[in-house]
């Protein structure tokens, strides 16, 4: 059996926090940033990360990427045991930090691409083709010449990741890679990042604070609370064990079938009011696996929850299109605060 | 409010800003002491080689002239100073102008706010080691040390008038850093920060004289040591005066200039 | 050498962009020559009013002065980046050097390189043409290999001293300032004669940390003077022991420093 790609045991990482006291005196405290984290990743599978700010998720990669030292327990990344083999590890992984850049900052894209070819010793046309492929499928092309810092979020962040997978890692490492991002430029991410694992077989571990993320790319979750472990399995039994619902708002065109001309809602409803439909606008009661719960503006705005994994926002879109003319679509997410405090009132 | 009460409160916040930097403060009276250490034998073998006594200056009072400029290098400012210079780059200046206060009195009271700080941490320093290394010459009555700390203050005033000509240069230079580095060298060259102007060959004086850079540094120092007493030091203190006064109007003129410029062709 | 390829893949880029911009980068030139000169300004002036300090004439100080200022020059363009370390620590790119497979300290001089000081390196050869002349050496191989060895050891020597320096801001909290009085308080005292310094402190700038080692000692022997009490002219021959044991120091010292950097965390 191969060895797992992350190999966790017992992993701990404690920080002193020194405070002024009165005028003279510091009081410092130990502040547990990860206590006793123990799971193992195998080779090729995709996991998810999540919690809330401040919970430990930065800190687990950094020890897991050699750039913190554990206090206590053992962390191994391919293989290897990233604080002391850090460069021979650097060669098997690409990390992203999503607030922070790898690239070189005033020099063009092209340039940190380069360089990183050189840095892990990629012959020419491997790199050449490599970056080809990258940039292509990354739509890179038309800011390869422009210095990073003058990218938008977004760019940025496609070229940090095409950087990560220049040398074609075993591990892809990302670290809130979607924060900032408008919802088109985050599913456009979301489907290259499958569609390269499906190509390479590339693992992955993804810390991120946003559920879509999860349920699109990962199999497995890790929620961590304050520093331990609180759930570790698939994120339909994490949606199982909270009862989180997602919810899709849809704005509609009065009357069945779209003769609604003129029924212009503002975008920005009023306070939900139950109930109280206008003549005309359909009737969204009893679409499979959801449940109405608010119908705003005389019902031109209406909510519907459902639970992941019994439906998906498509299904119930479609089945609600098949009612009635759609003028706009959200989708509301349970957040990760919401997620994590339902998992502790469960337990 | 009474103006007088709103440029207080632009040094007092001056002050403050200064004070908050702790750690540097103490590390750079580290280093002051330090280039006292140095600068001070340097002068003091000059003195030797010259048979003892070299324009006026014996071993101790060369010494004494070391130490003192390491003393008041730091509330006059003599390094580089880009505030202004990046204010009117971001046109943040335009935001300045418009407050209803004299803009270059308020950058002055801030600056002297900035040097009432920084003269004790960074001045007493390198004068207690100089006391103890190689003994200071310094003087026994009061009216040295008076005239010397308005010549100090008056230093600041100097140095703060051309730190702000200089930097008026943003304006109409879009890389400043070349009018910056030309600045300190000619304070570095002519101020007598590293050896006394008294020692400058006739020509380099003569240079020195037509500047307002000795009256940064060696005017004030000259002073504190008590080398230049009485009515000389009035002389001295009125030579700073007219310097001050000159490059000051003179930044007012070119500051009009310059927002003309700004306004005409848009920041 | 393949294992230079990706620190130069960086480093031409940054020469690159520093070349791009002449006038600019003229003008940054001639601002770093305007400070060597500014420097020995101050040499000129104390030669116009004494014609010897520290034992040697005004042609002997100069040679000190220059090979000292040429020394650290050099050592500025090549490592003198390093003390950018502070910036790095705080915006996290750091971490970044952490995540590729090469040396943190290699990347770290690498990084970019200060094109623009070659203005003083320039003031420092054009004093050492005019002086050298006029210095009374005996000139044999032995003086010429001297002349060309001893910036460059002193370049060597000045570059561990800011390794030392970058080193300390891993524990110091805006450290640089500290670090500056040995950095240019050791600069300054490498360009005079240590003879007009008293023993304590000869022996500090000598042995602590090695000023004398990059200029005067090394010129004594050039010059066939002997040297001050406790440090004689022989003592030059040294110069590259010193430049050893000065980067074991620095090395030691970075080694600590990242290992308290990932100890700790930011």
């Amino acid at each position: 059996m191969t060895e797992p790609i992350i190999d966790v045991a017992g992993l701990s990482r404690d920080f002193t926090v020194r405070a002024p006291a009165g005028r003279l005196r510091r009081t410092s405290r130990t502040v547990h940033a990860v206590h006793d984290l123990t799971f193992s990743v195998p080779e090729g599978a995709a996991v998810g990360y999540i919690g809330a700010n401040g919970a430990g998720k930065s800190t687990t990669i950094k020890m897991l990427t050699g750039i913190l030292v554990p206090t206590a327990g053992t962390a191994r990344t391919c293989g290897k045991e990233p604080h002391r083999q850090r460069r021979e590890l650097a060669r098997e992984i690409g990390v992203v930090f999503g607030q922070r850049t790898q690239l070189w900052w005033d020099l063009p894209l092209h340039e940190s691409f380069r360089a990183l070819a050189a840095i892990h010793r990629l012959p020419s046309d491997r790199a050449a083709r490599r970056q080809a492929e990258l940039v292509d499928r990354l739509d890179l092309g038309e800011f390869l010449d422009t210095p990073v810092r003058q990218l938008s979020l977004g760019q940025r962040i496609r070229g940090e990741i095409a950087a990560a997978l220049l040398h074609s890692p075993r591990l892809l490492v990302l670290d809130e890679p979607t924060i900032g991002l408008d919802v088109l430029s985050k599913e456009r991410l979301r489907g290259f990042l499958v569609e390269e694992r499906a190509a390479h077989g590339t693992s992955l571990l993804l810390t991120t604070h946003d559920m879509d993320d999860v349920q699109r790319l990962t199999e497995r979750i890790l929620v961590v609370d304050h520093g331990q472990m609180a759930f570790d399995g698939t994120l339909a039994g994490l949606v199982d064990r909270v009862g989180a619902q997602r919810v899709v708002v849809v704005d509609l065109l009065g009357g069945a079938h779209g003769a609604g001309a003129g029924a212009e809602v503002g975008g920005a409803g009023g306070a939900g009011q139950a109930g109280g439909r206008a003549a005309g606008v359909p009737d969204l009661h009893g679409i499979p696996g959801t449940e109405l719960v608010a119908v705003e503006a005389d019902g031109l705005r209406q909510r519907l929850a459902f639970t992941p994994g019994l439906t998906t926002a498509a299904e119930v879109i479609a089945a609600v299109a098949a009612r009635a003319t759609v003028r706009d679509v959200a989708i509301e997410e349970p957040d990760i605060e919401d997620v994590v405090r339902r998992l502790y009132l469960s337990q | 409010m009474n103006p007088l009460r709103t440029y207080v409160v632009f040094a007092a916040l001056g002050f403050r800003r200064y004070s908050a930097y702790r750690l540097a403060t103490a590390a750079g009276a580290f280093t002051n002491s330090v280039f006292g250490l140095l600068r001070a034998p340097i002068t003091m073998a000059v003195i030797g080689a010259a048979g003892g006594e070299l324009a006026g200056y014996g071993a101790l009072e060369g010494a004494t002239y070391a130490w003192l400029t390491q003393a008041v290098l730091t509330p006059v400012n003599v390094w580089t100073w880009n505030e202004l210079a990046l204010r009117i780059r971001s046109g943040d200046i335009a935001v300045d102008l418009a407050r209803p206060v004299d803009l270059q009195m308020t950058y002055l009271a801030g600056d002297l706010g900035r040097a009432a700080f920084q003269v004790l941490p960074r001045g007493l320093p390198p004068l207690l080691v100089g006391a103890l290394v190689t003994g200071l010459a310094l003087p026994t009555t009061v009216l040295p040390y008076v005239l010397g700390l308005i010549a100090l203050a008056l230093g600041v005033c100097v140095s703060f008038a051309c730190r702000w000509l200089v930097n008026l240069a943003a304006f109409w230079l879009v890389e400043l850093r070349g009018v910056l580095t030309l600045h300190m060298v000619a304070v570095g060259a002519l101020s007598g920060l590293t050896v006394p102007v008294h020692w400058f060959p006739d020509w380099l004086a003569r240079i020195a004289a037509a500047s307002p850079f000795p009256s940064m540094v060696q005017a004030p120092v000259d002073l504190l040591a008590g080398r230049v007493q009485g009515i000389e030091a009035l002389g001295v203190i009125g030579v700073q005066v007219a310097w001050f006064l000159g490059v000051l109007l003179l930044g007012r003129v070119v500051l009009a200039r310059g927002v003309r410029r700004l306004v005409v062709q848009g920041g | 050498m393949a294992d230079l390829a990706p620190y130069r893949a960086v480093l031409s880029s940054r020469i690159r962009s520093q070349l791009a911009y002449r006038r600019s980068f003229a003008l940054d030139v001639a601002g770093s020559a305007g400070v060597g000169l500014l420097e020995f300004l101050s040499v000129y002036v104390i030669f116009t009013n004494v014609t010897e300090l520290g034992g040697l004439d005004f042609a002997g100080v100069a040679l000190v002065f220059a090979f000292a200022n040429l020394g650290f020059s050099l050592a500025d363009i090549v490592v003198g980046h390093v003390d950018a370390l502070p910036t790095y620590l705080r915006s996290g790119t750091l971490d970044a050097f952490l995540l590729r497979p090469l040396s943190v300290l290699g990347q770290l001089v690498t990084s970019d390189v200060q094109l623009r000081r070659l203005g003083r390196c320039a003031v420092g050869v054009a004093i050492l043409a005019v002086a050298l002349p006029q210095a009374g050496i005996d000139w044999g191989w032995g003086a010429a290999l001297l002349v060309v060895a001893i910036p460059l050891v002193g370049a060597v020597i000045f570059a561990a001293v800011f390794v030392a320096a970058a080193a300390a801001q891993f524990w110091l909290v805006d450290g640089a300032e500290f670090t500056n009085a040995f950095v240019y308080g050791g600069s300054n005292a490498a360009s005079y004669p240590t003879s007009v310094f008293t023993t304590p402190l000869r022996a500090a700038v000598t042995f602590v940390l090695p000023a004398a080692f990059t200029a005067y000692l090394p010129t004594l022997l050039l010059l066939g003077e002997p040297g001050p009490a406790w440090t004689p002219a022989w003592l030059g021959w040294f110069a590259p022991v010193a430049a050893v044991v000065a980067w074991a120091v620095a090395l030691t010292g970075w080694k600590a420093g990242l290992r308290h950097y990932t100890g700790t965390g930011s």
